[in-house]
């Protein structure tokens, strides 16, 4: 007979979750890699930013670009907060929680990421002392300060429904009443995430001096500020589905019903589409107007083999209009290609802030230069994959212990035991919190 | 107390390409005069710091049409829409509006690198390492320039720790204005050919003021429209051909200054080979 875990009196009632030896067996790799991209991070902290290979040219490179990134993949936490509390799409509550989650470890991460980054971290409050108003680093740092404060607000009550939490009876009013004003919270966030993820945009987008980044737009926000904000929110949702279809997989149960995929795809299928219709305007714009009025030829920016134009044709084509379509067919969207499709769509947008980052600092600005690329170093790539590490584990704690998705218990009692049969009977491989392989299929109800 | 010590300039430079020799004088003197420190062996040409960099021109021409020529890279002080200054969010790099100077502050400095980001000309770096230097050069600091702590940026300020103490002078003299021949940067004392120049690019009294608007003159990186107040001057056609970064204003189209691309493509045509209009011609 199978011992209950020790720390079962933690887990929800009514759902099946891995012995707690399986559970940290899972961890320990992760914990592994964590402590070696810490020691990564450590030594550009104590030793300096020389142990990167970033230099006086290539002043932003590997954590920049995947700050962007995680940051644009990040945009589903506010944008499915956006679209359940304000506009009251009911059927994303079974996934919000975990929408918060993956927004939180998103955001926290590009931060310490961030902070490692800089030369000084102990002068970061300096930007909220001697603010210039003028630099869209200013914005971008207020709001992602405040988002991430919004995200931890967001987090508090998901993790005050822990089951032995609950039991305090403070802790329930609190939760509650944090509840009752989250749509506040949702629309603040909006907020905040619409302007960062837009400055973000901005960052490069108003470098006058870089012609291969620089573009006009309207007042003082050009229109990499407008193209950001609309792949974020195309994006986010795909990385959501992303998500939980690799924790439906790993752990080998429904969290989800499944019309809230063919939701998520819907709106990433709509807005992908119209950021790569946007996208492609602006990119003609720039090449034939923007890029010649401060004398380059939009030729002239790939001219190289490293970065020629099939970049342009991989972003804009084949990471973009294709995944967009793809989910815009109801079959694809419906059946398994809406993955590919989702994987499709985050990695174009990653692609973008790709080129948005490193290939701008790459191609020459000064007419006697050359093309000068750059490799990460260790310590570069160790922190980031500490962020990824971290993230993972952040989110198998949240999973095992708090109600991430609240309809999870529903859809197991829902499901047909003689279907579930031979799936537990098959239960080998490692599962992030999912059921031990000697559990009884008859305990999962 | 300096607003009221000095009058309104606008500090430029106008460097001779066809004088300048790359013996790199500039940059020594630059460093001694800054207190630029020594970043260890690993740092070359990419992690280096240097207020003051000598670029190699070459016409890519074999011999005997085989043309080199050096090009002194140091801030342009930009004096519209500044890159460095518009991005940096904690305003660690400001514009004098006396003097026209970018200035750094490295005690502000989050050394966030977006300014270098911007900076088309490469203009800034970053102290990677913890400044050092070989034993015994602390006996000749210039105790008038503070040095940097590690992870900031810093740059080219036209040696303000100079202008500094001739201010100074003058006040203790019971002036209000300094003398043209008292704040010369180092770089231009250094000079052995005299190819640097310097002085109020709005005096018209000046050489300088001759020089920057005269045939040979032009800019770096002109059309971004960033307004540099660092003037080249080269007689020599492959240089400025090299050196020109698209159309003049003057050639832009007249509707609303939307660019001539026709032209553009012809002269950077012309630039990557000088010979082609003669083909076509003949």
């Amino acid at each position: 007979m199978k011992l209950a875990s020790p720390d079962r009196p933690l887990i929800m009632r009514g759902v099946e979750r891995t012995s707690l030896g399986r559970f940290l067996l899972w961890l320990v790799p992760w914990l592994a890699l964590l402590a070696f991209g810490l020691y990564g991070a450590y030594l550009c902290l104590a030793l300096g930013l020389n142990q990167t290979n970033l230099d006086n040219r290539f002043a932003f490179g590997l954590w920049i670009f995947l700050d962007l990134a995680v940051i644009a993949l990040g945009a589903g936490a506010f944008f499915t907060g956006f679209l359940l509390y304000i506009l009251r799409r009911e059927e994303l509550a079974d996934l919000i929680n975990s929408a918060v989650v993956v927004g939180f470890v998103c955001y926290s991460g590009a931060v310490v990421i961030l902070m490692i980054d800089v030369g000084q971290p102990l002068r970061a409050w300096f930007t909220f002392w001697h603010p210039n108003v003028h630099s869209m680093l200013t914005e971008v740092t207020f709001c992602i300060t405040c988002y991430l404060l919004v995200l931890f607000i967001e987090y508090i009550p998901i993790v005050l429904r822990n089951r032995r939490l609950r039991r305090i009876p403070a802790f329930l009013v609190f939760e509650f009443n944090l509840h009752k004003v989250m749509v506040v919270f949702a629309a603040v966030g909006t907020f905040l995430s619409f302007f960062h993820q837009g400055s973000l945009g901005g960052l490069y987008g108003v470098l006058q001096g870089r012609p291969f980044a620089f573009r006009e737009g309207f007042a003082i926000w050009p229109t990499t500020f407008f193209l950001f904000i609309l792949s974020a929110i195309a994006v986010g949702p795909a990385f959501l589905m992303l998500v939980t279809r690799l924790a439906e997989a790993l752990t080998r149960k429904r969290l989800v019903h499944p019309r809230v995929y063919t939701l998520l795809g819907r709106i990433s299928g709509w807005l992908l589409v119209s950021y790569v219709l946007l996208k492609s305007v602006d990119t003609l714009i720039w090449l034939n107007r923007t890029a010649p009025a401060v004398g380059f030829l939009g030729h002239d920016f790939y001219v190289h083999a490293a970065f020629g134009t099939w970049i342009l044709f991989a972003e804009i084509v084949l990471f973009g209009l294709a995944p967009a379509l793809m989910l815009l067919i109801p079959r694809v969207r419906q059946g398994r290609w809406a993955i590919v499709a989702a994987l499709l769509a985050c990695f174009g947008i990653a692609l973008n802030r790709f080129v948005m980052t490193i290939q701008t600092l790459s191609l020459p600005s000064l007419p006697f230069d050359k093309l000068l690329l750059y490799w990460p170093s260790w310590q570069e790539m160790a922190s980031f994959l500490a962020v990824i590490a971290y993230a993972v584990i952040l989110f198998s704690l949240s999973y095992r212990y708090l109600p991430l998705y609240p309809r999870e218990r529903e859809l197991q009692a829902d499901r047909d035991p003689d279907s579930v049969a031979p799936r537990a009977a098959s239960r080998t491989t490692l599962a992030v919190g999912g059921a031990g392989a000697g559990t009884l299929p008859t305990s999962r109800r | 107390m300096s607003r009221n010590t000095t009058h309104r300039v606008r500090y430029g430079m106008a460097i001779d390409i066809d004088r300048c020799t790359g013996c790199g004088a500039c940059m020594v003197a630059c460093a001694v005069e800054n207190n630029v420190s020594v970043p260890p062996p690993p740092a070359g040409d990419r992690k280096g710091l240097t207020w003051i960099r000598v670029y190699r021109l070459h016409n890519e021409r074999p011999y005997p049409e085989s043309r080199t020529a050096y090009l002194p890279l140091l801030c342009q002080h930009c004096g519209h829409h500044t890159p460095c200054v518009s991005v940096c969010p904690q305003h660690a790099t400001d514009i004098d509006p006396e003097t026209g100077i970018v200035s750094q502050i490295p005690e502000r400095c989050l050394g966030c690198r977006y300014c270098m980001a911007a900076c088309p000309y490469h203009a800034r770096y970053f102290t990677w390492w913890d400044p050092v230097w070989p034993a015994g050069m602390e006996e000749i600091f210039n105790p008038d320039v503070s040095p940097r702590m590690r992870g900031v940026v810093e740059k080219c300020n036209f040696c303000h720790g100079r202008r500094q103490v001739a201010l100074q002078r003058a006040a203790a003299e019971g002036r209000r204005q300094i003398r043209d021949d008292e704040y010369r940067p180092a770089c231009l004392e250094a000079c052995p050919v005299g190819a640097i120049h310097f002085g109020n690019l709005d005096d018209p009294k000046q050489e300088l003021y001759d020089l920057v608007h005269g045939e040979r003159a032009f800019r770096l990186l002109e059309r971004l429209g960033t307004e540099p107040k660092i003037y080249y001057l080269s007689s020599q056609p492959w240089v400025r051909r090299l050196l020109h970064n698209g159309i003049p204003a003057s050639r832009r189209h007249p509707d609303g200054g939307r660019p001539d691309v026709a032209a553009l493509r012809h002269q950077q045509v012309l630039a990557r080979d000088p010979r082609a209009e003669e083909r076509r011609r003949s």
